[in-house]
């Protein structure tokens, strides 16, 4: 059984149960629960029908409250009727991350992976891939059990909270979960599905939570776009037969020791980085 | 910690440990209480104090005290529904020690008099901690069936509860304990592995030594 303290042993008792992965994943966590593999397996295709839905409740013309983001998404979709310079397959997946933090930003019912700030990664790149590729949904359900295999790991060995370990624990997990997604898809290894999460998170490592007026907005939106391309990029990386030098447990381990390092004003506090700002402090909260 | 607290949950923006992760505080407060407060004041810290607004944390720690879910759309309107349902309301900050950044202290009262003062926290990914019950410390995430029991600090109190739960084939998976001080009044938490039966509470309820028992049911809380 997978215990979810580390990739290591994930992929040790993966080769031991001679099972796939998503299934272990999904198995260890049954059991852990006490609940059926029908109760697990139908909750995790309501995540996905939510994702889908929320993706599809995406209007271009709305805005956030405090009138910072929305129809950047809109724009995508609309230059994506021209010649891009990421193609196709890229440039739905940054109109497909751009759409979910704006609807994220908007009050809409989302899907948080593994925060709400997060939310748009995982969609992005999974939705993006299914429009592409043709995988069906049977094989998402799977890449959904990976992603979130990894991502209790990295909840369990640092951290999935911005106030905690910054944005590497938003828009960095959700990276280094959407990694391993995609190597599923694309038919790859554990190992460099264990890869492609260390590559991730090393890509974004650092990464910090500073966004203005303390809202889910700026730069957060923009973040799920670059961490659906970090996993767009690490995954291909994994496939090719790159790995990551420093064992994916170990760059976890520095992810948190880097979170706790954070001052507090990089901290989701909204008062460091881009919050601090000439721009971000017009849009600071008052103190009571 | 499950799959779905990695993936999920699915919910109002825009943020989970400050929309979701508060709507939830609110809801089991709400439950700890047995009802909804006629009157509820909440004081916030840290990073719930300073982003709480643009995060809509306060308008979710009232539809949470309203029993909204964390999916409702109503959640961002939670004001209204607290004047039309007759709920006052008021928040200030506050300065706790040694918590998480994203952290609460919720004040209630019942129309009958009745006080409870929760304290509670939200590290992540819209799960939850309760670190305080009227004064006393605890450590409980309402991921499981929860028993609270005040009881007066005397021999044989955790026994005779946990031989009443043993009696209903309820498992205990934790148990946490608490006091004032020596002699004093004391808090069990217990998170069971199964639903506790109204019957064993009543029966809890009846044993020597026992204040208060509350029952955290996790169906009822859906």
């Amino acid at each position: 059984m997978i215990d979810f303290s580390s990739i290591e042993q994930m992929l040790e008792d993966t080769r031991r149960s001679g099972l796939q992965i998503w299934e272990n994943i999904m198995l260890s966590d049954c059991e852990q629960q006490g609940i059926s593999e029908e109760i697990s397996l139908s909750k995790m295709d309501r995540m996905l029908d939510a994702m889908i839905a929320a993706d599809a409740s995406y209007r271009a013309e709305e805005r956030s409250a405090s009138g910072l983001v929305g129809g950047d998404g809109g724009k995508m979709m609309e230059y994506a009727k021209g010649e891009t310079l990421c193609g196709d397959f890229l440039t739905d997946v940054m109109a497909s991350a751009l759409r979910m933090g704006e609807c994220n930003a908007c009050m809409k019912r989302i899907v948080a992976a593994p925060t709400a700030g997060a939310c748009g990664v995982l969609p992005a790149v999974l939705l993006a891939y299914h429009r592409h590729f043709g995988a069906d949904e049977k094989e998402l359900i799977r890449a959904l059990y990976v992603a979130a295999g990894f991502g209790m790991i990295i909840a369990n060995r640092a951290s999935i909270s911005g106030a905690e370990g910054g944005c590497q624990a938003e828009i960095g997990a959700a990276a280094a979960m959407a990694a391993p997604a995609l190597v599923q898809l694309m038919g790859g290894s554990p190992g460099q599905m264990a890869h492609a999460c260390a590559m991730s998170m090393k890509n974004l490592l650092g990464l910090v939570c500073d966004p203005v007026g303390g809202l889910v907005e700026v730069p957060c939106v923009k973040r799920n776009v670059i961490g659906a391309m970090d996993a767009v990029s690490t995954a291909q990386m994994a496939m090719a037969g790159i790995e990551s030098r420093v064992p994916p447990d170990q760059v976890l381990d520095a992810m948190r020791e880097v979170g706790e390092s954070l001052p507090p004003s990089l901290r989701e506090t909204g008062k460091g980085g881009l919050a601090a700002t000439h721009f971000g402090k017009q849009y600071a909260p008052r103190e009571e | 910690m499950n799959l779905f607290d990695i993936l999920g949950p699915i919910m109002v923006g825009p943020s989970s440990s400050h929309t979701a992760g508060a709507v939830r505080i609110g809801g089991m407060a709400r439950a700890l209480l047995g009802c909804q407060p006629d009157r509820a004041e909440l004081l916030l810290h840290g990073s719930f104090a300073s982003t709480g607004a643009g995060h809509g944390t306060y308008q979710a720690l009232i539809a949470g005290l309203l029993g909204l879910a964390p999916d409702d759309p109503d959640v961002p309107h939670s004001y209204e529904l607290a004047e039309r349902a007759g709920m006052r309301f008021s928040f200030a900050n506050v300065n706790l020690r040694d918590v998480h950044p994203n952290s609460v202290l919720i004040r209630m009262e019942t129309a009958d008099g009745r006080k409870m003062e929760i304290g509670a926290s939200s590290p992540g990914g819209g799960r939850i901690e309760v670190f305080q019950v009227d004064g006393l410390r605890t450590a409980f995430s309402g991921e499981l069936p929860t028993l609270l029991v005040r009881n007066n600090d005397q021999p044989g109190c955790v026994s005779r509860v946990t031989g009443a739960l043993a009696n209903g084939q309820i498992n205990v998976a934790s148990l946490q304990l608490s006091r004032g001080g020596r002699g004093g009044s004391a808090v069990m938490v217990i998170e069971c592995d199964e639903e506790i039966p109204w019957s064993t509470v009543e029966e809890i309820r009846a044993l020597p030594g026992i204040l208060q028992v509350t029952r955290y049911s996790l169906e009822e809380a859906k």
